[in-house]
């Protein structure tokens, strides 16, 4: 087992999400709730990333985050490190490549919710932000976590985008994936074969998780 | 913060004009401890009536005045959010919270109370309607018409200036419905504020309401007592109209 990999890609998991969920919940109620024009074409560049070939996401975002764009020189003025191959950049691709996991679990659970039940709280003199708390998250959490946990470990899996954004540099960017496959490279099946083994058992607990909850949410719905 | 409504009156004077996209061209009033009925076939505007009156619907053109509370007013440019209007709605799917018990349901409504007094009022509620023994269930282990007692509960938590209610018997069998809206003309006694009931059953229409608007695409065709619109229909659409059978 490739330990600084495995706490690397822990590392990564756990700040994507935690960057995400607070953006995927606004985004998820706002596609939830209102109409505006171009919605259909921002929920499309959301959806992107689940279509799109990684090594093609890879691309564009070595791109956006390079030497060159405007993203990349200001990063470098401030910190006078490149973006590109730096955890910080890994982290920007990995919160673009799991735009979908995060927010279309929450804009479907917000959906759920549904107007009348808003417009109850709002009738009995709820707030916009009590209805929030009191109204929309507590049915919304299986959404939440969801959200949570797709996104955590489908980080914890990504191969192609973070190859090209990050390279396979130990320590800073060399996460289990990239490991992985270093191994197989240097015929090392038994190294891969447990890294394998625990991505493997990772997301099918995920999985399970994402299944029970919305079992259970069902279930709360009658 | 409200202005003063010049002579209106008490109760609830409603005036809406729009062209689209919803049309709408409505002008009724309803005294405190009066029951008007708003009829009309699917589609007519009914609800989005309701909606406008306890603000979640905002019309292009129009004034909503409750006694001497200016909620909307189109031409000075006034529009209170339904939190700032005193409004009971019972949803036609009632729209209770599914994941709070019955007495929960109806606490929301009483946020503006103190919190120690909360619980004991909500209490007091379920228990008026009967509901005494079920506060702690959640919606789903309710009945139908169990269900329709703890969101006309939730109504009156508010201690409303205006109660309205949206098909509130379309989702219960007959004998529900007869028990329903006898428990209605009951509360009519005590609750001394307008009360709208949006339907579109004539007979329930003829036995509970004072007054009776026709509603047809958004405009008030007639408006009277019902023995009377149901008598002498002001045009043949009217008549038409009012030989809808129910469903």
């Amino acid at each position: 087992m490739d330990w600084p990999a495995l706490i690397l890609s822990l590392k990564l998991a756990g700040a994507t999400t935690l960057v995400l969920l607070p953006l995927g919940v606004i985004l998820g109620r706002l596609l939830a709730f209102h109409d505006f024009r171009g919605k259909r074409w921002v929920e499309a560049a959301i959806t992107l990333p689940l279509v799109l070939p990684p090594t093609v996401l890879g691309y564009y975002l070595l791109i956006a985050l390079g030497v060159a764009s405007p993203l990349g020189q200001a990063w470098q003025t401030l910190t006078g490190q490149t973006l590109v191959f730096s955890f910080s950049g890994l982290l920007i691709a990995s919160v673009v490549f799991n735009l979908p996991f995060a927010i279309q679990p929450l804009q479907r659970a917000f959906e759920g919710v549904g107007q009348d039940l808003r417009q109850a709280a709002w009738v009995g003199g709820l707030s916009g932000w009590k209805t929030f708390r009191k109204v929309e998250l507590p049915l919304a959490w299986p959404g939440l976590l969801s959200a949570l946990v797709l996104t955590f470990t489908h980080t914890l899996g990504e191969f192609g985008v973070v190859l090209m954004v990050g390279g396979a540099i130990p320590g800073e960017t060399r996460t289990i994936a990239i490991s992985i496959y270093d191994r197989v490279q240097a015929f090392d099946t038994a190294g891969a074969g447990i890294m394998s083994a625990f991505l493997l058992l990772s997301a099918f607990l995920a999985i399970a998780v994402v299944y029970g909850v919305g079992a259970r949410a069902v279930r709360l719905r009658g | 913060m409200a202005e003063i409504a010049d002579a209106s009156g008490a109760g609830l004077h409603v005036r809406l004009a729009q062209a689209g996209p919803i049309p709408l061209a409505v002008e009724l009033a309803c005294r405190p401890g009066e029951l008007h009925a708003i009829v009309g076939p699917s589609g007519a505007g009914k609800t989005t009536l309701l909606k406008a009156i306890a603000g979640l619907y905002q019309p292009r053109e129009g004034r909503i005045t409750c006694g001497p509370s200016v909620w909307f007013d189109a031409a000075a440019g006034t529009w209170l959010a339904p939190q700032a209007r005193r409004v009971g709605l019972v949803f036609q799917a009632y729209a209770l919270f599914p994941h709070m018990s019955a007495q929960s349901n109806v606490e929301t409504s009483l946020a503006s109370q103190p919190r120690a007094e909360r619980a004991a009022r909500a209490l007091a509620l379920l228990t008026q309607m009967g509901l005494a023994d079920k506060a702690h269930r959640r919606p789903a282990d309710l009945s139908g018409g169990e269900q329709q007692r703890v969101a006309l509960a939730r109504a009156l938590a508010r201690t409303p200036d205006v109660l309205l209610l949206d098909e509130p018997f379309a989702a219960v069998d007959r004998r529900t419905r007869r028990r329903l809206q006898q428990d209605l003309q009951d509360l009519r006694r005590t609750l001394q504020v307008p009360i709208l009931l949006v339907t579109h059953d004539l007979d329930e229409a003829c036995a509970l309401a004072d007054q009776m608007s026709v509603l047809h695409e958004g405009q008030v065709l007639q408006t009277g007592a019902p023995d009377e619109v149901m008598a002498r229909p002001a045009s043949p659409l009217v008549a038409d109209l009012l030989d809808l059978t129910p469903g």
